[in-house]
């Protein structure tokens, strides 16, 4: 088809052109950086005065960063966007930022400029770096004023991370109640934990085990030693081996991570030695498999179907293996017992087993199982961490509820929804 | 002794990384005391392989049931460690062209990727296609209703299961947005299941887990929980 390109059609496009033509606004002007405060130099607050057309043209301000200077050498920046922000917006905070760069990395990214080069030569292994910040508004018609650019800044390491500051107060008052209570518990004070079934059943387990003549499988997860719930996995196995020793059960532990599998070795032997049994110790039945999640899944479904273990623990961090370890043991008729601190897991155990440790009792099963005052005592510590969460919660939804009320745009009403923004932005973050 | 010195090192890493968390100049410290970690844990790969090796030579050598899985196995195990410490069919890395193992050791076309795409990563998707069944399952024997939080449960299930889907927002779709029963209609009773009571009940556990971590971090650091060492006595 044929465009008709007559004389008014041609006239009409150049005027849609020329009433097209990008005007752009008036630039931000003033703009300064300045390092933020008690912080790990991550931070740089950027203040400018608004574009002179803010109201009328402006649709937003866009941020741009570039590093500028290596050590004393200055360098060709080379802008890149950070954030836009709203018009009517003044001021800025550029967070994840670095004061120093280390040595591969200036190689790699500054290595073919000469004189950072010549600074490469001194030997250091990172270098201070300097940050260039620029500020553009851009147009409602996709127009850029021009730029205003700020003096290099390198940001600045405080001794102490104030954003840091609540949750610091939180650790000291957990950490102070815990120790406080397990010192209480060494003096005497007495000390109660309600039943958890399912460590009440761990000796059923492993009777059953015994009767039948199979053999007790216990998984501590799929985590390695520096995973708190492994941890937590390998106190349940403490107790666990040593009724396994004094019934004369046994006892098969799997691993997925070296290191948990030497942990284990270590606990099972010496779970043998106080039952009184030493001799029965087999460390060829506490072995590696491999670290891999589906080959470790792989090898345990194999082994439960062909030597049908009686009992079943699954005491660590698990994923989605977690149902199919729990839904084989179902199928083979073994007697299960999981704990995990991987919520998503949690329903999955529950559907499967038949004795779930959800969450903190997987936890305080070390306290339940051997009873001693100071474990006990770390418990009633951890009451006083929930007194101070439920003390947050109710007055959050007090301090919400009353803003709702008395209207949260004025008076009180505003005042307590900043005091709810402080709590959820600050405190709690 | 033997207990001693694992604790002191506990101690001291477990304070260093509390402390590096709230004082930036330190925080090197923390990185440091992670990286003793992965060096231990790299070692443990050795101490892994050749338990690996113990126990399946063993198992082949006493001829016990399932032997012949173990010499797959250590077929298996032997030669992906061959092909992968050698980098055969590794080219040069580029930017390193005159060192001959600088290359990536996955590098598309050579033989350790082969194995890995084509071998290992089958297998893997294989075992984890299984678990649809196991959910399945798993679902049947939960959602049976057997007393009345199980009818709860059976009932949440379904209102759940059938906003997640065509049908269920089909099945309402008769209540107008506008009207005050719209918060009855399956896709946004499911969205309010889901942020408000589901929400609740998984914060929850999530603070008394968050709270458990910690206490029990503290016990191991402070040496009050030593049953991760084997024993409590010294």
């Amino acid at each position: 088809m044929k465009f008709p390109m007559n004389g008014w059609f041609v006239a009409l496009l150049c005027g849609t052109a020329t009433a097209q033509t990008p005007y752009p606004p008036a630039p931000p002007t003033n703009l300064v950086a300045v390092d933020h405060g008690w912080d790990a130099a991550t931070k740089i607050d950027l203040s400018w005065d608004l574009s002179a057309d803010d109201a009328e043209q402006v649709r937003s301000y866009q941020v741009l960063k570039a590093v500028g200077r290596i050590g004393d050498v200055t360098i060709e920046p080379d802008f890149k966007p950070v954030e836009s922000v709203d018009p009517g917006t003044a001021e800025f905070r550029v967070k994840d930022l670095k004061a120093q760069l280390k040595r591969w990395k200036v190689e790699q990214e500054y290595g073919d400029n000469e004189a950072i080069a010549a600074l490469l030569a001194d030997g250091s292994k990172s270098f201070k770096i300097g940050y260039v910040f620029q500020v553009v508004a851009m147009g409602k018609d996709g127009s850029r004023s021009a730029t205003q650019t700020a003096s290099p800044i390198t940001p600045t390491m405080q001794i102490f991370d104030g954003s840091r500051f609540w949750f610091s107060v939180m650790t000291f008052i957990f950490c102070g109640a815990v120790i406080a209570f397990i010192y209480l518990a060494r003096s005497g004070m007495p000390l109660k934990i309600r039943k958890i079934a399912g460590l009440d059943a761990v000796d059923e387990a492993v009777g059953r085990a015994t009767e039948m003549g199979r053999s007790v499988m216990f998984i501590v997860g799929i985590q390695d030693m520096n995973d708190i719930q492994t941890i937590a996995g390998i106190n349940i196995l403490a107790r666990v081996a040593r009724t396994a020793a004094e019934y004369d059960a046994k006892i098969e532990v799997p691993t997925s991570r070296a290191l948990v599998m030497a942990t284990a070795r270590e606990t099972v032997q010496s779970a043998f030695l106080k039952a009184g049994r030493p001799e029965a110790y087999n460390e060829d039945l506490i072995y590696y498999v491999t670290d891999e999640q589906f080959g470790f899944v792989a090898y345990l479904q194999g082994m439960m179907v062909r030597e049908k273990p009686a009992a079943c623990f699954y005491m660590g961090s698990f994923f989605a293996e977690s149902l199919i370890l729990a839904e084989t043991g179902n199928s083979i008729g073994a007697i299960q017992i999981a704990g995990t601190a991987q919520p998503a897991q949690l329903p999955f155990f529950v559907a499967a087993c038949d004795y779930t440790l959800i969450g903190e009792e997987f936890f305080a099963a070390s306290a339940y199982l051997t009873g001693s005052p100071e474990e006990l005592g770390s418990l009633k510590g951890q009451d006083v961490g929930k007194l101070v969460v439920a003390a947050i919660l109710i007055a959050g939804v007090l301090m919400s509820t009353m803003a709702a009320i008395l209207g949260p745009d004025q008076g009180i009403g505003k005042s307590l929804v900043d005091a709810v923004k402080y709590l959820k932005d600050v405190i709690l973050t | 002794m033997k207990r001693l010195i694992p604790l002191w090192i506990t101690a001291v890493a477990g304070i260093v990384l509390i402390i590096s968390y709230f004082i930036p100049p330190l925080q090197g410290w923390g990185e440091d005391a992670a990286i003793w970690f992965d060096v231990l844990a790299g070692i443990a790969f050795i101490l892994g392989g050749g338990n690996i090796l113990k126990i399946h030579l063993k198992k082949i050598s006493d001829r016990v049931p399932g032997w012949g899985f173990s010499v797959i196995l250590l077929a298996a195990f032997l030669l992906t460690l061959f092909i992968g410490l050698s980098k055969i069919g590794v080219h040069p890395n580029p930017l390193y062209p005159t060192y001959a193992w600088s290359g990536y050791y996955r590098q598309n076309g050579t033989p350790f990727w082969w194995l890995y795409e084509y071998a290992f990563k089958p297998l893997t998707a294989s075992m984890f296609a299984m678990l649809a069944f196991y959910i399945a399952s798993a679902a049947f024997r939960a959602f049976r209703a057997k007393n009345i939080e199980a009818i709860l449960l059976l009932g949440t299930a379904f209102i759940i299961l059938l906003g997640r889907t065509f049908a269920g927002v089909w099945l309402t779709s008769w209540i107008p947005d506008d009207s005050g029963f719209a918060g009855l209609k399956i896709e946004n009773l499911t969205v309010y299941i889901m942020q408000v009571f589901n929400t609740a009940g998984s914060r929850a556990i999530i603070i008394g887990i968050a709270l458990g971590i910690a206490s029990t971090s503290l016990k191991v650091i402070m040496g009050v929980d030593r049953s991760w060492l084997g024993s409590g006595e010294e």
